[in-house]
């Protein structure tokens, strides 16, 4: 099976969607002809032409709220945000248009949009430019949000999204662009609200999403092998959709439950999910449920501290012992 | 028919609206689009606009009054048309104000509770809200959900469990141990006289790094304030002395199984401690002068011997009375004491039953305590502390042989006891006690 | 209504009353304009009462006084034309059609409403009549304006997106996206600006620098004023532009110059920030309906009794659709949590898993 980056696994399937489906269109900023700042979009104005892959201003409001605005007369826009960060600068078209035009209008009209772009911290790019905003976001009835952790997921998950007839957010990583995995070469799709085990265990389980869900795969490495303990490593991939079976089927077996996020605390994506554990699991718990997430301050500069401030494999693993006590 | 005009909803959030003044009087004419009065509303003042013509016949509310939005204001219609004031409608507007009102007594009631700290002394109820708060430690068992799940399952009694997670939670795996190593039940609390069973300390307690107990001043109970205030007064008052007589208990412990082994088919069972409160009657029918109380008149004499004996009870100590203690057989004793003892731990005994004693003997033998001197329980003269038997070498017919020895001592009121009558009186309790036959004449 | 004098016809406006296309309208064509504007006004003088006695909750922003422009501009719609507006937007949605009875019902919170109970008074939309809504944000439906004109310029269709916004909008920052957008790709969409002089109670002067439309020159759009109360000049302007956009693509800004004789919203006073004079001068001189109802009857198009009998249809049609309101059921509690999803409203469509409501 082909290896490819996370990066051109989100590529191949902006790239098929365009080919399959006429009224898909990529907006962003510098996605055209700068290649995509990330280098997400590189050779597709090329092999598109710019009716497909669109340069916008630095006008988010602008252009997202023009993306939702023709999405009601059917185009599907892909409206790239360069970082996820810059949401809040159009979080009125964001937040109150595409997310309810549905609603105010008793079902009339749906916005089959898509937002992508890196959510994350870690680049030391500072507190306004490392915001992980999934938590505010599906916060809000009608809209979906997925986050995918793999290249295999990424690629199955965004076509998903664009063929998706309501608003998708999805939520990509500078730091997983570079990762490598399997990709088959066919057509596949992953359908929203499944998560994924992405590895089986007996003693704990750990809940995360995201780059997150690496740094758990390397903590529950060293837990196996230095501590002799088994753990289960579930990777949620959708936020909203939610599968919060797949969860509790895991806290069944295991009985113990560390969610791992790159949130900061109050009201955080755990938030929502430890609520739900100990609502329908609550006799399955043998321990309190945990929490791993970013120190609750804003996003450090100072690269080493970064670090520790965000989830890293010692911080799960830290956490994990202590929940193993 | 008149239209009557009702106050209208001239914002999202008014309620009320106040009517500042008419533009219109009665008997004028109005039309559609005419504006017939200012209404001042929560966000600003507004007009009230005409939606008919004819002559305005009636106004119902004055100017400057506070009117509830649909409650009437006027009447329009034909000159000339007779208008009767309409019953006031009470519209949800006015009744949500008045649950609203309702609701605020209530709330500033709480406001007022609040403030108050824990119960004051004389309110005797406390707030059933509060008294978890004020339960200190003992009482919860900290165990997890899962692991409560599976003891239900399993039928295992979780409060004998020892619990290895954070904080002494009982987890999985201490529930699942328990299933294979049934733990022993808790030994009841000692009976006066019984064997009371030995405590048990977990080696666990050793690496628990929680605290002992919980932090604080508990209020002292009735009983605890008797108890230290006569105390105080007995060992502050009282000039105490203390005689010591060890006493070979080997045939007392014969007699009682033999008696026992006899009994023991009723379901009766004599304790070593029946049979010294026997032999203390008995003690003092012979050296009467202990079986007296100091008075501020002079020592008074007791003409009947009433021997108590001192029982541990939950937050505290009392010491039933058995009367006419000499006059009973052992048998009687031990009835009346196991009787007392059960309905003292209960608190069920009547004031008569622990007052009107004229000696105490109080027993520590069934904790492992070798001997000790106990206080004096005023106005009585003296008080017996008993010790544990004792397997030791003793010198018999200058031999050394294995002995059973039990330790007594006798603390005196020295104003009412002296150290040779104290001594008489331990003299004669000793041939009693080693000499167990005559206990049962 | 209540003063009935008509300022005599000045020379500028003959030249619209025979401009190609108004004087193309045919007699029944012309009473038709004159019957929706009546229609507008009779249901928002129907609605204001209705919301004096509690019927309506939340807001009600009328469009009293401002009926020639939405009938002017939506009267030129052609089938590849779309419309979209603020909050005012009765007047909209009676000009493409939509029948009072969802309207008013969807007022008074029923499940008949047209949009079943759930969007309320700032919220009509019709899209089978390309009319989008109804928008509570200021300014915010000026981007998905934009997103109508770049649709049909994607589709390659023939056709223009009127994205219509009040004079408080124009300093949104949304607003000068847009325009830049607009303008930098060609999209065909007409800004117009519905001038009535106050954005709530702050008037023009003390909320805009410079002139309103002028702002397109700084984008290289192009930018137009009118009068809003005569409805043929209102036609004249804005066809000559939306010709222009179907053909070319080229977008513009038009500021129509109208004016409300209601507060911003019912629970506006209306006595901080201009005078009952003000008012009284406007409806005396330049009253769409009378203005219109005064050449009509030049033109020997409109009778008194004509007058009479259309005032009346559409104060009986009104008080008919508050009737139906009434009597119409309310959305379930189940309701709420419908139409938030298409994927929930089409489960047999469904490709998703998993929870999508968290309750």
């Amino acid at each position: 099976m082909p290896i490819i980056t996370y990066r051109e696994a989100v590529r191949h399937a902006l790239a098929e969607e365009i080919e399959r489906d006429e009224n898909v269109v990529l907006l962003g900023e510098e996605v055209g002809q700068f290649n995509g700042s990330y280098k997400v979009s590189e050779g597709l104005l090329e092999k598109y032409g710019p009716k497909r892959i669109v340069d916008t201003p630095i006008s988010e409001a602008g252009f997202i709220g023009m993306g939702i605005g023709a999405s009601m007369l059917g185009i599907r826009p892909v409206m790239e945000l360069m970082f996820w960060s810059f949401y809040s600068v159009a979080f009125d078209q964001i937040l109150n248009n595409a997310a309810n035009v549905r609603y105010m209008s008793g079902g009339l009209i749906n916005c089959p949009i898509v937002i992508r772009g890196p959510a994350n911290g870690g680049t030391n790019v500072g507190a306004t430019h490392s915001h992980t905003p999934e938590n505010v976001l599906a916060n809000h009835p009608g809209v979906k949000v997925v986050v995918p952790a793999t290249p295999y997921d990424a690629k199955g998950l965004l076509k998903s999204a664009i063929r998706d007839n309501d608003p998708v957010f999805f939520l990509e990583n500078t730091l997983l662009y570079g990762e490598k995995g399997e990709v088959p070469d066919g057509e596949y799709l992953i359908p929203l609200g499944k998560a994924d085990v992405k590895r089986e265990g007996t003693d704990l389980t750990i809940v995360t999403y995201g780059r997150s869900v690496l740094h758990s795969l390397k903590a529950a490495e060293i837990l196996e092998k230095e501590h002799e303990v088994s753990v289960e490593v579930v990777d949620l991939r959708s936020i909203r959709p939610l599968d919060i079976d797949t969860v509790l089927a895991s806290v069944a077996k295991t009985h113990r439950v560390l969610i791992v996020e790159e949130q900061k605390p109050f009201c955080s994506v755990a938030t929502q999910i430890a609520y739900m554990i100990q609502n329908e699991a609550f006799d399955e718990l043998d321990a309190p449920i945990k929490r791993l997430s970013t120190i609750d301050a804003p996003a450090i500069y100072s690269p080493p501290i970064e670090i520790e401030q965000l989830p890293n494999p010692q911080r799960v693993l830290k956490a994990a012992l202590e929940v193993l006590a | 028919m008149a239209d009557i005009i009702e106050m209208p909803k001239l914002s999202d959030t008014m309620t009320v609206g106040t009517l500042v003044k008419w533009l219109k009087k009665e008997g004028d004419t109005v039309a559609n689009g005419d504006m017939l009065a200012e209404v001042e509303t929560d966000k600003a003042t507004m007009e009230l606009e005409c939606f008919f013509d004819g002559t305005l016949l009636k106004i119902f509310a004055e100017a400057g009054a506070q009117v509830e939005i649909g409650a009437p204001l006027c009447a329009i219609g034909e000159k000339g048309e007779k208008v009767e004031a309409p019953a006031k409608k009470s519209s949800p507007a006015a009744e949500e104000k008045k649950e609203e009102k309702k609701e605020e007594p209530k709330a500033e009631e709480k406001k007022a509770e609040a403030p108050k700290p824990a119960p004051q002394p004389e309110k005797p109820t406390a707030k059933p809200a509060e008294a978890p708060k004020e339960a200190v430690t003992s009482g919860r068992v900290k165990i997890s959900p899962l692991a409560k799940k599976l003891a239900a399952e399993k039928g295992i009694d979780y409060s004998n469990v020892k619990g290895t997670g954070p904080g002494g939670r009982i987890i999985r795996a201490d529930i699942l141990a328990a299933e294979k190593n049934p733990p022993a039940p808790k030994a009841a609390p000692a009976a006066g006289g019984g064997k009371p069973s030995k405590p048990t300390w977990p080696w666990r307690s050793a690496f628990d790094k929680s605290p002992i107990q919980a932090e604080g001043t508990a209020a002292l109970s009735n009983m605890r304030a008797v108890i230290a205030k006569r105390l105080v007064e007995s060992k502050t008052q009282i000039p105490h002395f203390y005689l010591e007589i060890e006493v070979d208990a080997a045939p007392l412990n014969a007699l009682r199984e033999q008696l026992n082994a006899g009994l023991g088919n009723d379901g009766v069972r004599v304790s070593v401690n029946d049979l010294i409160l026997k032999a203390s009657a008995l003690a003092l029918r012979a050296v009467p002068a202990v079986n007296c109380s100091w008075t501020d008149s002079g020592i008074k004499a007791h003409a009947n011997t009433h021997v108590s004996f001192a029982v541990a009870i939950e937050d505290g100590l009392i010491t039933p009375v058995i009367k006419d203690t000499d006059k009973k057989s052992v048998f009687d004793i031990s009835n009346e004491a196991k009787d007392m003892a059960k309905r003292a731990k209960a608190k069920k005994l009547a004031p008569a039953e622990f007052t009107g004693g004229t000696f105490c003997v109080s027993n520590l033998g069934m904790m492992g305590i070798e001997r000790f001197c106990a206080i004096i329980n005023p106005p009585n003269a003296a008080i017996l502390a008993v010790g544990t038997t004792v397997k030791k070498p003793v010198v018999v017919k200058d031999q050394i042989v294995i002995g059973e020895r039990m330790a007594l001592t006798l603390s005196c009121d020295h104003r009412v006891v002296d150290g040779a009558v104290g001594a008489q009186f331990l003299n004669a309790l000793k041939a009693h006690l080693e000499t167990p036959a005559l206990l049962l004449l | 209504m209540s003063k009935t004098t008509n300022a005599k016809p000045k020379a500028k406006e003959a030249d619209f009353a025979s401009a190609a296309v108004n004087k193309e309208l045919s007699k029944e064509q012309k009473i038709e304009l004159f019957r929706t504007m009546m229609r507008i006004r009779r249901f928002e003088e129907r609605s204001l009462r209705a919301y004096q006695a509690k019927k309506i909750g939340g807001f009600l922003h009328l469009y009293i006084g401002q009926e020639a422009v939405a009938v002017g501009c939506c009267s030129l719609m052609g089938k590849n034309d779309h419309v979209i507006t603020a909050y005012r937007d009765h007047g909209h949605a009676i000009a493409v059609g939509m029948g009072m009875n969802e309207q008013m019902a969807e007022l008074f919170g029923k499940a008949t409403g047209c949009s079943k109970g759930k969007g309320g008074s700032m919220h009509f939309f019709a899209p089978d009549r390309n009319y989008w809504g109804g928008h509570g944000i200021v300014g915010g439906q000026i981007p998905l304006g934009t997103g109508l004109a770049y649709a049909i310029k994607y589709k390659g269709l023939k056709g223009a997106a009127m994205a219509f916004m009040g004079d408080g909008a124009v300093n949104q920052g949304a607003v000068h996206e847009a325009y830049n957008l607009a303008a930098l790709w060609q999209l065909p969409v007409i800004f117009v600006i519905e001038n009535n002089g106050y954005s709530m109670g702050t008037s023009q002067s003390r909320s805009s620098a410079g002139e309103l439309a002028k702002r397109a020159e700084g984008y290289n759009m192009a930018w137009d004023k009118c009068d809003g109360h005569d409805i043929y000049e209102v036609r004249a302007t804005m066809d000559k532009y939306l010709k222009i956009a179907r053909e070319t693509s080229a977008p513009a800004v038009i500021e129509i110059r109208t004016y409300r004789y209601r507060g911003h919203s019912v629970a506006d006073p209306d006595n901080t920030y201009r005078t009952k004079d003000e008012i009284e001068e406007y409806r005396r001189t330049k009253d769409p309906l009378q203005h219109f109802q005064g050449r009509l009857l030049e033109e020997k198009v409109l009778t008194e009794d004509l007058i009479k009998e259309i005032d009346q249809a559409a104060r009986n049609e009104a008080e008919a659709s508050v009737e139906f309101a009434e009597a119409s059921p309310w959305p379930t509690i189940e309701d709420i949590q419908r139409d938030v999803y298409w994927e929930t409203d089409n489960p047999s469509k469904r490709t998703s898993a998993g929870r999508l409501f968290f309750d």
